[in-house]
């Protein structure tokens, strides 16, 4: 009999999965189809680029069911809760659809209005976001126009979706107006509740190195309680203030919200709870999360979608055929940081291994935890990679979905960490 | 890694002051470990708080960070800063006696 594998959400995880599945599951008899609220498809490390003129906002959206391999059903449609012990999925419609494997990757949802005056009269005036299209393109207009005062990027708490994205955009904004002129008259402040730039030892010391030499300032454990955007202050819990003119915001980041509404699925803040290393959700053996769904222990980025996409794939096979799931997940993730002036770093790490020096995918290849030009032709390239390489699930020469122990230098490895 | 005295008894913590062995804890050590962090006292309020970060660690293996305490202890982020300033998954954490908040990644 045919199996149904319903893939909720169709971005980067649900995309490579479904794909993959396609390909590697088809001796099995199944039947996929992949549901999703919108058809448009957005490369989301774009964002990053559009404030800055980089990138045309049109330019990183494109059909999301043209993304999807033939024979892969595509369904338009608003989940609004899954019932774990009935095997089906609730649809805004009123409909519902019954499943034999589920994979949830129904990424974060911004929660703008959890932090009180963010979506106040700031917003949009003197008061920021890149995490949104919306947002990325409006704040465009806003740095052309910005002369001079206080640039703040504030991260309201973690998780977030790619950790360094703000600590990009802080390098960005000073390459950005050093090619104007205009540095000197402005201030860049970095206001994030860690303690200190990055969270891995290794890693946060060269990142705050680099950052302190470009003059962007760091502000650390400051838990943003409220945007002032009348007075042009952040206030954060413990009643310290920070002054702006300009303020773009990494807001607070949760689960989709049906996580909540479906009986055992999910933590407090609508994050899958999953096994960490295979991926099974802790409610029931037939359901799966990857990408930015579930609440694993590492980074919230498109590549841990793909290396996650991959051995979960295996373990679906794996649950058809009634074996145990074999395929385990090591948390590992690779990050390029762009740091202006057409360089960037590249950082590969998993759950047991921090950033560490050295070079990626082996002792041959792009330099690690390094400012290089050639890590910056690789952050630029990622994006053909993503469209023609990740999202169809294609098997990437020399990339794998482990961490390469080969090409890093683990003396470098803090003790206990 | 450091040995320090509460209600009596010897306990290792780590540099920052966190339990080594969060089983050796008891309710008794928490009003002393309090104090040395700048707690003067517990009040009900923070006890609810001690006993939801306990009971979160026995049955999950991790403390909770300030937002999972926010929508889940019955205290609010707002009070929970005046009732452990600063940084009040940490703080409260080290007086029940569970290792760091993860945090994320
Ligand atoms: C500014 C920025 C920069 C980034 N830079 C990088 C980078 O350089 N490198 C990197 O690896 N990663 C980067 N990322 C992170 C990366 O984009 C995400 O980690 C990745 O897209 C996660 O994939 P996902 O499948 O989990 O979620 P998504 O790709 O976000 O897909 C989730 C899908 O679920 C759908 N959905 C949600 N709720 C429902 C519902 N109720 N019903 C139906 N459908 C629903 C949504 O419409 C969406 O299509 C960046 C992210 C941002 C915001």
């Amino acid at each position: 009999m045919t199996k149904n594998i319903v893939i909720l959400g169709g971005g980067t995880g649900g995309t490579l999965v479904a794909n993959r599945a396609k390909k590697v599951l088809h001796d099995l008899d199944v039947a996929i189809t992949v549901i999703d609220q919108d058809n448009e498809h957005l490369y989301q490390p774009g964002l990053l680029f559009v404030p800055f003129g980089l990138k045309a906002p049109e330019s990183l959206v494109r059909n999301r069911k043209n993304q999807l391999k033939r024979g892969i059903n595509f369904l338009k449609a608003e989940v609004v809760s899954v019932d774990t012990a009935s095997n089906r999925v609730h649809l805004a419609s009123g409909d519902s659809i019954s499943y034999d494997v589920l994979v949830i990757s129904t990424g974060n949802t911004l929660q703008i209005e959890e932090t009180e005056g963010l979506s106040g009269s700031g917003w949009g005036k003197n008061v920021f976001t890149f995490y949104t299209l919306e947002g990325a393109d409006a704040l465009n207009r806003a740095l052309a126009k910005f002369s001079e005062g206080k640039l703040v990027v504030d991260i309201i708490d973690v998780p977030i979706k790619c950790p360094v994205a703000p600590l990009e955009f802080c390098q960005l904004a000073d390459w950005y107006f050093k090619q104007k002129g205009i540095r000197d008259q402005i201030e860049i402040t970095l206001v994030t509740p860690l303690d200190g730039a990055f969270t891995k030892p290794v890693c946060n010391r060269e990142l705050s190195g680099l950052l302190r030499s470009k003059g962007i300032e760091v502000i650390t454990e400051f838990n943003t309680g409220q945007v002032d955007g009348v007075s042009k202050k952040l206030v954060s819990y413990d009643g310290r203030e920070v002054a702006y003119d300009l303020a773009v915001v990494v807001p607070l980041h949760g689960g989709a919200d049906f996580v909540g509404r479906s009986p055992g699925l999910g933590d407090e803040l609508n994050f899958v709870t999953v096994d960490e290393f295979t991926l099974q959700a802790k409610v029931a053996p037939n359901v799966f999360a990857i990408g930015d769904a579930p609440n694993l222990p590492t980074s919230k980025a498109g590549s841990v979608a793909h290396f996650a996409g991959e051995i979960v794939v295996e373990n679906i096979g794996h649950y058809l055929q009634g074996e145990p799931l074999s395929a385990l997940f090591d948390g590992h993730t690779n990050c390029f940081i762009e740091s202006g002036f057409h360089k960037a770093l590249l950082i590969d790490f998993n759950y047991e291994t921090e950033p560490l020096p050295g070079h990626y995918p082996s002792a041959i290849g792009l330099p690690l935890l390094r400012e290089s030009k050639l890590n910056h032709i690789g952050k630029l390239l990622f994006e053909k990679l993503y469209w023609y390489g990740i999202l169809p699930g294609r098997n990437i020469p020399g990339i794998k979905s482990l961490m390469p122990r080969m090409g890093k230098r683990f003396e470098n490895q803090e003790k206990g960490s | 890694m450091t040995v320090a005295t509460y209600a009596g008894k010897e306990v290792t913590v780590n540099s920052e002051g966190f339990f080594e062995d969060p089983s050796v804890w008891d309710e008794e050590m928490a009003p002393e470990i309090a104090n040395s962090f700048g707690v003067p006292e517990l009040s009900e309020r923070h006890w609810q708080v001690i006993k939801f970060m306990r009971h979160e660690y026995e049955t999950k293996g991790e403390g909770p960070s300030v937002r999972a305490l926010g929508k889940s202890s019955g205290v609010s982020i707002k009070e929970l800063y005046e009732l452990f300033p600063k940084g009040p998954a940490k703080l409260a954490a080290k007086i029940a006696g569970i290792p760091k908040p993860h945090g994320c990644i």
